[in-house]
């Protein structure tokens, strides 16, 4: 049985999986019922600062976008930090702490940018015993307009100003949480980096409007005819997730940092993606909200199936094994020849790959031949593109395949070559002579 | 209420009122919404889709599908019933396992399709449902068209006819219009009224008179109806029923399958329908099915349907056979009737003889079995009676026993269409007699207009 206990910036749990600082982590009996069902650790939702708590709206929380079946692709919401009090969640912290000792407990803050605010807070959560803590630098709605959540985390010299803050007042490991409301993640992570954090987590949620209701003009989540705009998770913002961890993860600056991946987690092999793109563990919330706490189950049991199916003894063995294969454009094999490759036998004839590629890409897929209906690929016309494979509803049935060098490209006339070549040295490069 | 269950004879009333509610509700009821949401997400949009090829009448099914997907059903509606105005008879009636669910390419992967009829019943309820009219009528052309038989297929022309601005007289034989959707069909197919709710909702688009108990042949004659209209369509379906060839068929008991069903459709209360203990049907196809797995649910007790050749050759669908045997009937195979046994004039047991097939030809093998039955319902096939076009101007040609159309329906008699059963090359299939009517009815328009 593969070795999956994590140690995270010193934070041991018995396996990767934490319930990222949400809803699902707001109270200790949501954090016991998840410790039960063998969720690694938890981030605690984010407390605020000692006074009167936040309030949430009364109308609708959450939006959301489907798939075929319903299943729920994307979440928003527009809930808070924690409404609780905070020496109730001090309190029940601590007790769930003693509880379950062997299991992560860290504890996500929001307080105002200001010095003595992290000050105050800091010692207080070190009381409770919890193992760490999170900076919610992400939060895009309704606190980011009182200058905290997103607000800070997209200035990157508040980050850094914080970080060193809560660097400088706690003992305790610190995790920035970075917002994806930006145009340059790395642009954060250095500075958070720089504050001396001592790992960054991401993504937190995405800006966004998921529906409207088109019988009263109002976006969704309504809210008495009005809506605004809320954090958007789920599976839907896997791959936004997946890049911005390889950026930081790849980044001269940042490289080694650690990482805690976020961002539609709902299977062990969407928590795989993400620790071979460099982070060290996954935080999980939408999975969980749609599905219940069991899920971890089947991440546990999937991930350890896998990782001895293929070798791998720890989770050492898989953290980053991706990053290097993570490049720009411009150094990919330009001599990489693919044409796609019907298997007839899995084929169950519906045509999309046809009208796909008839209709929007480069006419490369039969729907007759010899009076019959068959989907056959026409190399001569094939660019590779992969667009058939994605639209086909059989998995398997389409692949790419490479032709060996020293094969005709049928589509272009040329030998493929043996040897690596890539845009920068390309004739057609206008940049080449510039390079040389 | 004495329960009448075992008792020998041709007697009504075998079940309690329960029974008779039960058995005779809906086969398959609607989709709700969300039922019909959740199969629509099934649908996977194929280009060319093999299920619209498979459709008599070209429906265009993924569109229906994702107009439904999408929470526009009266948008599906009517993507139905631009090609196919009986839509919603045909959701319930159509052997989809052999046309388009056939086809779905969910059946060949993972071998449950997706279920196109029920999904066609919701969309074509739902428009029905809150009696929306999706046609107009054109221009009035002044031209008149006759039609002979109120069945899918006269009513599919006439709605088109009326459509293109033809007024239309249909002349049918019986009381009501529906032809078969209304006297053939299993109850349990079409409850609750809805042939005859059809032809409301087909006829409400005006310009289409209804004639009822004009007979072609006896009230009518096909050269007064050409001389008298600009076009006529001949529709009027099959008259004829073959004959057992069995010694002793006259046997009180023995009885056409096609008039049992009909009277069975007309009937107002289930309990009333007399019916045999031991029942027996003759045949192997939709008819033989229907007039079985009806015999038991009105209470027979044992019911068997013979059937002259093997499984594979029978006319009802695979799906429609373990239907029957769901419903407590037996299907043998290899038999045919040899000898109908009487007793004081009433059938009391048939003698059947083990079929074979020798050289390609089916031949008795000698032996026989016998059957206790007090009923015996023939189901082995309809005819076309030429006699009703017979003396009333030139001969039309026939092939087959049947009218002989060209791909447009036009027959050998100038100003004459036909379509529907009576026509010979067709499967006897409802959807089929609609996809004919709508055709003959844009033959007729071009060649009025032309």
């Amino acid at each position: 049985m593969a070795d999956i206990r994590s140690n995270f910036v010193g934070i041991k749990s018995p396996n990767p999986f934490w319930l990222a600082s949400a809803p699902p982590t707001d109270k200790a009996y949501n954090v016991e019922r998840a410790f039960r069902e063998g969720w690694g650790g938890v981030v605690w939702k984010t407390l605020g600062e000692e006074g009167p708590p936040v309030v949430n709206v009364n109308g609708p929380r959450y939006g959301a976008i489907w798939g075929a079946d319903r299943r729920l692709l994307g979440l928003n919401n527009i809930e808070l930090i924690t409404d609780r009090d905070l020496y109730l969640n001090l309190r029940e912290i601590k007790q769930v702490k003693k509880n379950w000792p062997d299991r992560a407990l860290v504890v996500s803050l929001m307080v105002p940018c200001e010095e003595e605010a992290w000050k105050t807070i800091l010692p207080l959560v070190e009381e409770t015993e919890a193992d760490g803590i999170e900076l919610n630098f992400g939060c895009p709605h309704g606190m980011s307009e009182r200058g905290m959540g997103s607000a800070v985390g997209q200035v990157p010299e508040y980050v850094e100003m914080v970080v060193r803050w809560c660097k400088q007042y706690t003992r305790m490991p610190v995790i920035t949480k970075l917002t994806p409301n930006i145009t340059d993640v790395r642009k954060p992570a250095r500075a958070a980096h720089a504050g001396g954090t001592d790992a960054v987590s991401l993504i937190n949620t995405i800006n966004s409007i998921t529906a409207v209701d088109l019988d009263n003009f109002a976006p969704e989540p309504t809210i008495d005819g009005k809506g605004s705009h809320g954090g958007y998770c789920g599976p839907a913002v896997k791959p936004i997730a997946l890049n911005m961890v390889a950026e930081i993860a790849r980044d001269a600056e940042t490289r080694g940092l650690p990482i805690s991946g976020i961002g539609g987690v709902t299977t062990w092999r969407d928590a795989a993606e993400f620790l071979a793109l460099g982070a060290g563990n996954v935080q999980v919330c939408t999975a969980a909200m749609t599905y219940g706490f069991k899920i971890v189950r089947e991440m546990i049991e999937g991930l350890n199936n896998w990782m001895d199916a293929k070798g791998h003894a720890s989770l050492d063995d898989v953290i980053g094994r991706a990053v290097p294969n993570v490049t720009d454009w411009q150094y990919l094999n330009l001599n990489y020849v693919t044409k796609a490759k019907i298997d007839q036998d899995l084929c169950i004839k519906c045509g999309r790959c046809h009208i796909a590629c008839e209709d929007t890409s480069h006419q490369a897929i039969t729907a007759m031949v010899d009076g019959a209906r068959r989907f056959e690929v026409i190399e001569e016309e094939c660019v590779g593109c992969n667009l058939c494979v994605n639209v086909c509803p059989v998995e398997g049935c389409i692949d790419m395949v490479p032709l060996a060098a020293g094969e005709m490209d049928r589509r272009t006339g040329k030998v493929v070559e043996a040897e690596y070549a890539n845009w920068t040295t390309h004739p057609n490069n206008p940049m080449k002579a510039a390079a040389e | 209420m004495v329960q009448r269950q075992y008792e020998d004879g041709i007697v009504p009333g075998r079940l309690s009122p329960g029974d008779y509610v039960q058995n005779f509700a809906d086969l398959h009821p609607p989709l709700d919404e969300h039922e019909a949401r959740v199969e629509a997400d099934r649908c996977y949009f194929c280009y060319d889709a093999p299920c619209m090829h498979a459709c008599p009448t070209s429906i265009d099914i993924p569109l229906f599908i994702r107009q439904i997907a999408t929470g526009n059903p009266l948008g599906s509606a009517k993507t139905i019933f631009d090609q196919n105005i009986l839509g919603g008879m045909c959701a319930r009636v159509c052997p989809t396992e052999t046309l388009c669910e056939e086809a779905c390419v969910r059946e060949a992967a993972e071998g449950k399709p997706v279920q196109i009829g029920r999904l066609q019943r919701y969309a074509t309820d739902a428009a029905m449902g809150e009696g929306k009219q999706f046609y107009g009528r054109a221009a009035p052309t002044g031209k008149k068209v006759a039609v002979v038989g109120a069945g899918p297929a006269g009513l599919a022309s006439a709605h088109r006819l009326a459509m293109h601005g033809h007024d239309v007289t249909v002349y049918e034989a019986r009381p009501k219009s529906g032809g078969l959707n209304e006297y053939g069909i299993a109850a349990y197919k079409t409850p609750e009224n809805f042939a005859q709710a059809e032809v409301d909702y087909v006829t409400a688009i005006g310009g289409i008179a209804i004639e009822h108990g004009k007979t072609l042949g006896r009230d009518l004659s096909l050269s007064g109806l050409a001389e008298a209209f600009d076009a006529v369509f001949l529709a009027m379906g099959l008259g004829g029923v073959n004959a057992l060839r069995a010694e002793g068929e006259e046997a009180e008991g023995v009885e056409n399958a096609v008039d049992y069903i009909a009277n069975l459709r007309q009937a107002r209360d289930m309990a009333q329908l007399p019916i045999g203990r031991r029942v027996v049907v003759i045949g192997g196809g939709m008819t033989a099915i229907d007039a079985a797995v009806q015999a038991r649910l009105l209470g027979a007790e044992e019911v068997t349907i013979c059937y002259r050749r093997g499984r594979e050759h029978m006319n009802a669908s695979e799906w429609e056979q373990d239907l029957a045997a769901s419903k407590g009937v037996t299907i043998r195979h290899w038999l045919q009737p040899k000898r109908v046994i009487a007793e004081g004039g009433k059938v009391a047991a048939i003698e059947l003889e083990y079929t074979q097939l020798s050289d390609g030809r089916l031949t008795g093998t000698g032996e026989t079995l016998t059957l206790k039955a007090d009923q015996v319902f023939k189901a082995i096939g309809q005819t076309f009676e030429p006699s009703v076009l017979n003396g009333s101007g030139e001969a039309i040609a026939l092939e087959a026993g049947r009218i002989k159309v060209d791909e447009e329906g036009r027959t050998s008699m100038p100003k004459v269409w036909a379509g529907g059963d009576c026509i010979a090359g067709g499967d006897d299939l409802t959807v089929s007699a609609v996809a004919q009517g709508r055709d003959a009815a844009e033959s007729i328009h071009r060649a009025l207009m032309g």
